[in-house]
This record gives structure tokens, C-alpha cells and sequence, in this order.
């Protein structure tokens, strides 16, 4: 099925299941703990060993020795498959460095050895008897010491990613009220609860990979490219992530360590990597330094705005670019956007849940509650006062549905934001220091092809197949409302099996697309199968109403059981008339903290976030991805950061006791509001994404509340309060 | 090694930082009494968990500065598995420590400290040596610093022996290995407090979030109503940090009592904020023993 022009009325109009608070119906067996996470798949293979892999000692440079004698004669070891005895592997698209191979050292924790033994402990324990000769050279470590020298990303199509509207300098120039500042924002590692983990085994030239992974039909082809294999003898099975946050959209060395390790052991081999190997072993989010300038006349209209951004990466490949939103959210006539990466020698930087506006949201939307004071106006006036007509930073496309000043008006109602005080250290309650915040949310709404296979069996239960992932999200629970209501069965009667590629190739969890994505597949799948029954029974397909599981036609129904068993599958592609629209996502986030004026510690009070996502398919699914984005973006603004040791060129607290991401405590009360819209152009469903969303945006909303309660504007994220404590009222005055 | 919770140790051992040839389970060895002794204190058995010793009704009473130090440290769930000695024994969590591929004097005596020009935003600002310049990271013995509680022991050859708690843990030294004065194969039996104090008790930890993190600083504090007190502080020195002389100043506010405690602070860049955050924190428990 082609999306080929804006949805009209649709059965999702009239929906009875899909768009109402569902219980995810894969909740019990999570709650259970029966759900089978790829570590724990004991019984897809026998014979099971244990592999474990060794991460370099060194940030950059050479293997000089590495001797295996002791660790190949120690306890139950079986194999071992050594980067010096192997040659470097191939690489996927999506890598920068080679997950394995030579005797070249690119990054910390890089892969060396991957140790298989009978248990766990005697491949942690003969792992440590390797012994490992480096030459190490100096690298690049230090994102503000190598940012000057810094080129131009490669953009769109390999074009410099510098764009340009107007004269921007010139109008900077002139400009009556103009800010000015640069913001910092540091590396950050995904932390999800399950780390990376693959069980591998081969059947003659036959890989499957039961594994952790987002993208199916990604880590097929990638896993083909890496062995040199033909990707049809590839099998992926990921059906139950436990959190993926874009740590797991590629293949990393867990995968590659454990197909190796059950080729030399000739046996299915096991492999995770232990928390600190997460860190630096996988990807992470980049470092940015992000520089704003903005020019506004005195009535608050934005004349000019700037938004340049710096981040670094090994050798110099893609970067964290936090300018992403900003050609969509705010107008002004002239404009620049400039994306510049760095070479660094750290771990590869790569996606991390909303890559590039998470972090582009913290410069941008602390710059424009500082625009705000400089011109003696309300943040929300302020934002509603340079609402766009259409795309700022592409005026010839059209945004699709946008109810960003909705968001605003509706949240600062709810939030009580004109209780506010507009001068910045003025509220105290008892020992705390109270502000408020806001910050507005943009994040694309993008959608991918997406396809699913539909089977009605002979009981009339509807069994959904795609090789779509839920990575904590809720995609089983959408998929099945989708299939419940244009199969016209309850929810109870539909199966859905996930993650399998030998299921139909679907979008996959990233982006924020596969909600939107996916969904539509299946609907796709269902119509190609309700046109499959017609044809059978003699009916249109497209006309009979399928509800009760009866078929309704004009003169008569039909029991859906009368179709016997059948099956249809289908995929959704994307025509080209979205090409005309922005489809985004929109909130405005509110947030009131308290610090304690003694010691500064920050505590939340509340928050809200009110969303315009189009329509909601499960409002309770959708409201988790939104505190989960909230939390996440707290973190970000208070307490997330990667260290880096600029000696040894690694990042140094990599596991979750050294990273501190928000606990309970942290954050008592959030409140998640979604405005009632449809977005035609986005999908036959009219619904967009959220699991992104929610991190744009309220880490600036934070950052705002505490200036607005303490008065001093930290700039370098995370907001420590070593940053700030000495700017705090003098004791001798509290 | 003897092996009681777990709770710190195993995580050690999955991570072979510490590789013990053998383990020593002591966890039946009945040592889980709370009682009370002749001299009108209590008697803590090693075994004690940390809930239990935080539940506890006299504790909670006569030394609630003990409850809130062991409440505000780990997660319900480890203080359930946790031991009063283990509590003890907890090795410090500067990041170099616990990675192996790091020099480390504490982890491999005389390797180096990475720590020294490193990440070194969570570690000690007094009391640390050229070759280490970790932090203890409990919360507990802050608390008992405050109550100069004792650690009683018994050695290999059977012999017993109390030593005070400002004595138990070390300053790194030349031989940062070393966290504590325990001897190879000597067994902490229990924890004694004296008799209560009164007082107004505190425990204020400070850190980057609101639960299950090491201190940045914390300061435990028993304050009478004359103004006249005691106050030790956590997160900044390789063992519970007090300077009793310095106490002395406490009717005269947090300056006066830091200014002296933190006299011969070596900071790095990264954590000369200890100082000020150690002193506000301090003022901050003033202000409430006064409302």
C-alpha cells in the first residue's frame, strides 16, 4: 500500500480500540519475569558455552603481544578468538571503527579477545590471564581543544551542513535586543537496564543471533556485511528488548564476539558485555558546544538567529548536530545553522534517543528564556510571538499539523505559569529557592516503509508477524490494536510475534518512527487480507465493515470464521506528496524546582508536558514514552555526563553507580497532557511518534526553573551544583 | 577473605578487582544481636543487617544520627543483604579503583595513582597522600565517627580487641592499600555506642541525585541545645572526617567550625567544591537544630 495523499475519514475515525488506554498485553510477561530476553534464551540452542570478551587497554595504538598460552590452558576453556590472530572484519554502514580484527587499537574498550569457556566465570577468569603488549600513541581526546580546528559536517547529499536564509550578520548587527552565549553539553551513555547480549549459533554457513537489537533488517545486512555472508543466511530474533534508547539500532561487538566464539567453539556460544564495555565498548551520545545568537526587535520579533554547533567524533565521522530543530521552531527572516565535527580518538558517538534535538533543545530553548529577560517579556509570549507561518528555516514547505502555541497557552493554564515571578531569586519556601521554567519541543515526525504478514486462523484469532522491535515501548500493544480494529476482532483475538526477520522487513525502533511506521504496516497488511476474504466469499474487502468478528456487508453479515485460514502480507511505503509538509511532534514543557539555598542541591517539584503528537494510538503506552523522555532529559540537565580522561582518553565512570541517572525521588509529580489532533499527512492512522518527543525540551524547562529560582544561568550542562554553589546567597545572609 | 552481604564484595569480585583465593561465609555466625551493655550503650553484632540497625526502636531513639546515616545510604534492597562490618568495610568507589586497566596504588600497590591529574570530581580533599587520593564512601561510619563508637575484634590467635572508631579506618599514606587497621584474618564481632548523648541528630547527604548515590559530602551531627556539639563529615577524606577541636566553634557557625576542619584541604580543580558545599551543608543543619 502506497501513502499517497492525506488520509481522508477512516475507520481510525470511528475507532474502538485503537486510541484508548491499553495495558500493554505483553505486561505480564515482563511482570513474571517469563519474557525471554536474549541472555536468557536457554532453550533456542543446547550445548550452550560462555564467551567474554576483553576490551582494549589502551584508547589508541597497537597490539605489539598478546599471549594466550596461560588463558588457552586454563579451566574449562574452549576457544579463544584473538584480534591479532584475526583478520580485521568487515564493516557496516553504521560503523566507524571495525568491531574486531588487526592489531590496531581505535578506541578504548575496542574489542580484543573474546574468551569461551564451560561457564561464565572461567571465561572472565582465563580472560584474565591474557596478557596484552600495547605500543599506545597520543590521541585526541578534548572536544574544546580540537573544536576550532573543526570542518563542516558532511549534510545532506555531502554537502557542508552550513545553511544559510537572508543576511544573517548583518541583521545580527543591527539588531536592537541581541543575545549571545554559548552552552556545553557533555558525552552521554545510554544506560539501559539490559545490556548488550547475543546467543550465536551456526548451522552450516546458517548464523542466528538471538539478540538485543532495535533494527532487524539492520543488523541482518550488517551482520552479512561484517562476516562477508550472504544476508539470506543471517537470522536475527530479538523479540523482548530490555531498553535500547539507540545503543542498540547497530550490531556491536557482542553479536560479532559471540557468531566468532561459536564458530572456533563449534558450539552456540553466549555473549554480554559486562556494564563498563556498555560505555566504552558501544556507542554513546556526543558532546556538543553550541554557540546562539539571536537579534530581536524590542517587541520580541526574532530578526536574525544563529545556531552553531560543534561536536567530535573518531575520525572526524558524523557528529551530534543540536541545530536540528531550530530551522523549524521559531521565525526570523535571517538565519544561519552551521554543524561542525571534530576528530577525536574517544569511543564512536552515534544516535542516542532523539540525536541531535535532545541536546539542540537545551542550547536553543535556555537561549530564548534568555532572549525573554533581555526583552522584559514572558518565555511563552515570547515563543507564541515568533510562531512560523511555515517552515522558517524552508519557507516553501508547509507544515503538516502544528499546534505548538495550543501546547503553550493550554500548559501555562494548567501549570499556573502566571504565577511566576518574572524577576529570577525571588521566591523562597523555607529553605528553598523556588522557580519556575519553560521550554518548548519540536521533534520530527519522520515515517519508514514498514511491512507485516496477517494471518486469520481457523478459530479467528489474527496472528500480526513483523520483524518490528519493542524496545520497552509498546509496539506489541499498538500493532494489536491496529489488527484488533481493521480485522474488527477484539484485542484478545490477535497475536502479535515481533523481531524475527524472517517476519516482513519493518521500520524499526528509531527515529520516533516506528509507532507511526509500523502501525501503518500492519493496517496495510489488514486491508490487503480483508481484500483476500472478499475475493474468497465474494465481497469488496475495502467496503464491508468488519466488526464483532463478523464481516458486515448491505443485505447480510458474515461470520469472519467463514474465511477459514488465510493470510495476506503487505508494507506501507511513503509517496511523495509528504515531501510539501514538515510532519512534526510539539510540546511545551513546564517545570517548577526548588533549591536548597543552603546547599544547592535542585530538586523537582513537578512537571508537565503538553504534547501535540497527531493522534495517540494508546494513550497510556504514549504517556510512558513521555515521562521516560522527561526523566531522560532531566538527566541530561542535572546530573548525566560521561567523564572524560583527557590522558588516557576514555570515558572514566562507565557504570551505573560512577553515571547517575534520576531515580524516583528525583522527580515527584509529572503530568502528561495530549492535545486532541490528527495529522493527515503523517500516516493512514494520522498519529506520530512520541518516544522522542519527550526529551525535547524539558531539560531547558529545568534549567530554566532553576535561573528563574536561584538567578544564575549555568550554561555547561549537566547543572552540577558545584557550578553554581558560590553564586548562591552568602551564608552570613540566608 | 571473609564473606558476610556481599554486597560490595561480590560486585569487586565480578569486576576482579578483588580475587580472593578463598572465601570465608560468616554469615551464620549468630553475630546478629542488638543488646544492650553495662556501661549503658549498645552492643551492635557484626552480622546486624542495616535495616535492622536502622529499625531498631533505641537506636532510633537515642542515636537517630546512626539510622539516618545508614537510611540515606544504597537501596532497601542492599540494606536488607547488608552487615553492619561489611557496612564497614566498604571499599571506596573512586573510578580508577575500579578499573583494572588503571594504575592504581590501592588496587595494585605501586602501580601509580591515575586518580592523581584525573577525573577526580567525587574524591578526598583532606587527608590524602601522593598516592592516593581516594574517598571512603559510607555513610554509617560517619555516623558512628560522631558517637565514637568502637569496633571490637578477634584475631586469628583468638585474641579480642576494641578499637575506636577515629582509629579503624587509615589515611592512605604510603600504603593506601590499607583502608582500615584491621590485621590479616581478624574478625569484626560487633559495634559498640556509648551511652547516649542527647541532642538533636542529623544526617545531611548532598549528591548529584536524590537516593542511591555516594555522598559528594555528607555531615552527621549531634548538637545540643546550648549550641555545643559534635560533627563529622563524609565524601571528603579517606576515612569518616571529624577534627574534634574544631567543634569547639559550632555556637559560632559553619565558617568557624569548617575554616578549621578543612585547614589543611588539598583539593583538585575538580572538587575544591567539597569546602564550601561541606560548610554550607553544615550551616544548613545549624539552621535547623536552631528552628
Amino acid at each position: 500500500m502506497e501513502f499517497n495523499a492525506p488520509a481522508g475519514t477512516n475507520l481510525f475515525d470511528k475507532s474502538r480500540i485503537v486510541g484508548k488506554p491499553t495495558p500493554r498485553i505483553d505486561g505480564p510477561l515482563k511482570t513474571t519475569g517469563t519474557a525471554p530476553y536474549a541472555y536468557e534464551r536457554h532453550d533456542v540452542a543446547p550445548n550452550q558455552a560462555y564467551g567474554y570478551v576483553v576490551g582494549a587497554a589502551i584508547s589508541k595504538g597497537r597490539i605489539v603481544s598478546m599471549d594466550l598460552s596461560e588463558a588457552r590452558s586454563a579451566p574449562g576453556v574452549i576457544a579463544i578468538v584473538a584480534a591479532p590472530e584475526t583478520q580485521p572484519l568487515g564493516k557496516a554502514r553504521s560503523n566507524i571503527a571495525p568491531l574486531f580484527g588487526g592489531d590496531e587499537i581505535a578506541h578504548y574498550h575496542q574489542a580484543i579477545a573474546c574468551v569461551v569457556a564451560e561457564t561464565f566465570e572461567q571465561a572472565r577468569s582465563a580472560a584474565g590471564l591474557i596478557r596484552t603488549v600495547y605500543g599506545r600513541e597520543e590521541g585526541a581526546f578534548d572536544l574544546a581543544a580540537a573544536a576550532p580546528a573543526a570542518g563542516l559536517a558532511k549534510g545532506r547529499g555531502g554537502k557542508p551542513d552550513r545553511k544559510l536564509r537572508g543576511d544573517f550578520e548583518a541583521a545580527f548587527a543591527v539588531a536592537p535586543v541581541k543575545l549571545d552565549a554559548q552552552y556545553t553539553t557533555p558525552d552521554e551513555t545510554h544506560a539501559m537496564m539490559e545490556p548488550h547480549a547475543t546467543i550465536a549459533a551456526w548451522h552450516g554457513d546458517q548464523l542466528t543471533l538471538w539478540t538485543s537489537n532495535q533494527m532487524i533488517d539492520w543488523a541482518k545486512s550488517s551482520m552479512a556485511q561484517i562476516l562477508d555472508m550472504k544476508p539470506e543466511n543471517v537470522r536475527i530474533d530479538s523479540p523482548f528488548i530490555g531498553g535500547g534508547f539507540g545503543g542498540k539500532l547497530f550490531i556491536r561487538s557482542d553479536a560479532v564476539m559471540a557468531a566468532l566464539g561459536a564458530k572456533a567453539a563449534g558450539r552456540p556460544v553466549k555473549v554480554t558485555l559486562q556494564r563498563p564495555l556498555v560505555v566504552n565498548n558501544t556507542t554513546h551520545r556526543h558532546a556538543t558546544i553550541q554557540r546562539l545568537r539571536i537579534g530581536a526587535e524590542r517587541d520580541g520579533r526574532i530578526t536574525a538567529i544563529a545556531h552553531e554547533n560543534w561536536s567530535g567524533n573518531l575520525y572526524g565521522s558524523e557528529g551530534e548536530d543540536g541545530t536540528l530543530q531550530t530551522p523549524k521552531l521559531y521565525s526570523g527572516e535571517n538565519r544561519l545553522t552551521a554543524n561542525y565535527v571534530a576528530a577525536l580518538d574517544l569511543p564512536e558517538g552515534n544516535a542516542m534517543r532523539a540525536p541531535g534535538e535532545a541536546v539542540g533543545h537545551l542550547a536553543l530553548e535556555a537561549a530564548m528564556d534568555e532572549l525573554a529577560e533581555l526583552l522584559d517579556m514572558d518565555p511563552v509570549e515570547l515563543r507564541i510571538r515568533n510562531e512560523p507561518q511555515s517552515v522558517p528555516g524552508t519557507p516553501d514547505k508547509k507544515f503538516s499539523d502544528r499546534n505548538l502555541v495550543r501546547c503553550l497557552r493550554d500548559g501555562a493554564e494548567r501549570f499556573g505559569w502566571s504565577r511566576r515571578a518574572t524577576k529570577p531569586g525571588q521566591v523562597r519556601d523555607g529553605r528553598w529557592l523556588v522557580g519556575m521554567g519553560v521550554a518548548a519541543g519540536y521533534r520530527g515526525g519522520p515515517v519508514q516503509k514498514s511491512g507485516a504478514r496477517v494471518r486469520l486462523e481457523t478459530d479467528g484469532r489474527i496472528t500480526v508477524e513483523t520483524d518490528m522491535t519493542d524496545i520497552g515501548t509498546g509496539s506489541y500493544t499498538i500493532i494489536a490494536q491496529t489488527a484488533a480494529e481493521t480485522m474488527g476482532v477484539p484485542l484478545e483475538q490477535v497475536t502479535v510475534k515481533l523481531g524475527d526477520s524472517r517476519f516482513p522487513a519493518s521500520a524499526g525502533s528509531g527515529g520516533q518512527w516506528g509507532a507511526a511506521s509500523s502501525t501503518a504496516g500492519t493496517y496495510a497488511a489488514c486491508v490487503s487480507l480483508r481484500r483476500a476474504i472478499g475475493e474468497k466469499l465474494g465481497f469488496n474487502g475495502d467496503t464491508a465493515t468488519f466488526a464483532d468478528s463478523r464481516i458486515h456487508l448491505s443485505n447480510r453479515t458474515i461470520p469472519l470464521t467463514d474465511a477459514g485460514s488465510m493470510a495476506a502480507e503487505d508494507q506501507i511505503t511513503f509517496g511523495e506528496f509528504k515531501r510539501e509538509y514538515d510532519v512534526g511532534t510539539y510540546a511545551a514543557h513546564f517545570c517548577e524546582v526548588g533549591v536548597d539555598v543552603f546547599t544547592g542541591e535542585t530538586r523537582i517539584r513537578r512537571m508537565l508536558a503538553v504534547c501535540d503528537a497527531g493522534r495517540i494510538l494508546n494513550p497510556l503506552s504514549a504517556r510512558s514514552q513521555v515521562i521516560g523522555g522527561m526523566v531522560m532529559a532531566t538527566g541530561a540537565a542535572l546530573m548525566e555526563e560521561l567523564a572524560v580522561d583527557k590522558r588516557f582518553g576514555f570515558f572514566v565512570n562507565h557504570d551505573l553507580a560512577g553515571y547517575e541517572v534520576p531515580v524516583h525521588a528525583d522527580i515527584p509529580h509529572q503530568e502528561v497532557v495530549f492535545l486532541e489532533t490528527e495529522d493527515p499527512i503523517a500516516s493512514p492512522l494520522k498519529a506520530k511518534g512520541v518516544g522522542e518527543l519527550g526529551i525535547c525540551g524539558p531539560g531547558a524547562a529545568l534549567a530554566n526553573a532553576l535561573y528563574n529560582a536561584t538567578g544564575v544561568r549555568v550554561r555547561d550542562y549537566p547543572i552540577t551544583l558545584d557550578k553554581y554553589l558560590d553564586e548562591l546567597p552568602d551564608l552570613a545572609t540566608i | 577473605m571473609f564473606l558476610a552481604g556481599g554486597t560490595n564484595l561480590l560486585d569487586l569480585m565480578k569486576l576482579e578487582i578483588e580475587t580472593p583465593t578463598h572465601l570465608v561465609d560468616v554469615q551464620d555466625l549468630k553475630l546478629d544481636a542488638i543488646e544492650e551493655t553495662t556501661e549503658g550503650g549498645l552492643r551492635i553484632g557484626a552480622l546486624a543487617t542495616n535495616t535492622a540497625v536502622a529499625a531498631d526502636a533505641r537506636i532510633r531513639r537515642d542515636y537517630s544520627v546512626l539510622t539516618r546515616a545508614i537510611v540515606a545510604g544504597a537501596s532497601g534492597q542492599l540494606r536488607n543483604k547488608a552487615t553492619t562490618a561489611g557496612n564497614l568495610l566498604q571499599r571506596t568507589r573512586c573510578p580508577y579503583f575500579y578499573d583494572t586497566n588503571m594504575p592504581c596504588n590501592k588496587r595494585k600497590p605501586g602501580s601509580g595513582c591515575a586518580a592523581l591529574g584525573g577525573y577526580s570530581r567525587q574524591l578526598a580533599v583532606i587527608g590524602s597522600s601522593d598516592q592516593c587520593i581516594a574517598t571512603y564512601p559510607g555513610d554509617m561510619a560517619v555516623a558512628l565517627r560522631v558517637l565514637d563508637a568502637a569496633v571490637e575484634t578477634v584475631k586469628a590467635d583468638g585474641t579480642a580487641r576494641t578499637i575506636p572508631i577515629a582509629e579503624f579506618h587509615r589515611l592512605p599514606g604510603t600504603q593506601p592499600q590499607r583502608d582500615n587497621s584491621l590485621e590479616r584474618g581478624e574478625l569484626i564481632t560487633a559495634v559498640t555506642l556509648p551511652r547516649p548523648i542527647g541532642g538533636r541528630h542529623f544526617y545531611h547527604k548532598v549528591r548529584d541525585r536524590a537516593s542511591y548515590a555516594f555522598a559528594l559530602v555528607s555531615v552527621a551531627a549531634v548538637l545540643q541545645k546550648d549550641g555545643s556539639g559534635r560533627v563529622a563529615f563524609g565524601g571528603v577524606a579517606h576515612k569518616p572526617w571529624r577534627v574534634e577541636a574544631a567543634e569547639a566553634a559550632l555556637p559560632l557557625g559553619a565558617p568557624a567550625v569548617a575554616a578549621q576542619v578543612f585547614a589543611d584541604a588539598q583539593p583538585t580543580e575538580d572538587n575544591k567544591f567539597k569546602i564550601s558545599l561541606a560548610e554550607r551543608t553544615l550551616a544548613s543543619v545549624i539552621a535547623q537544630a536552631r528552628s
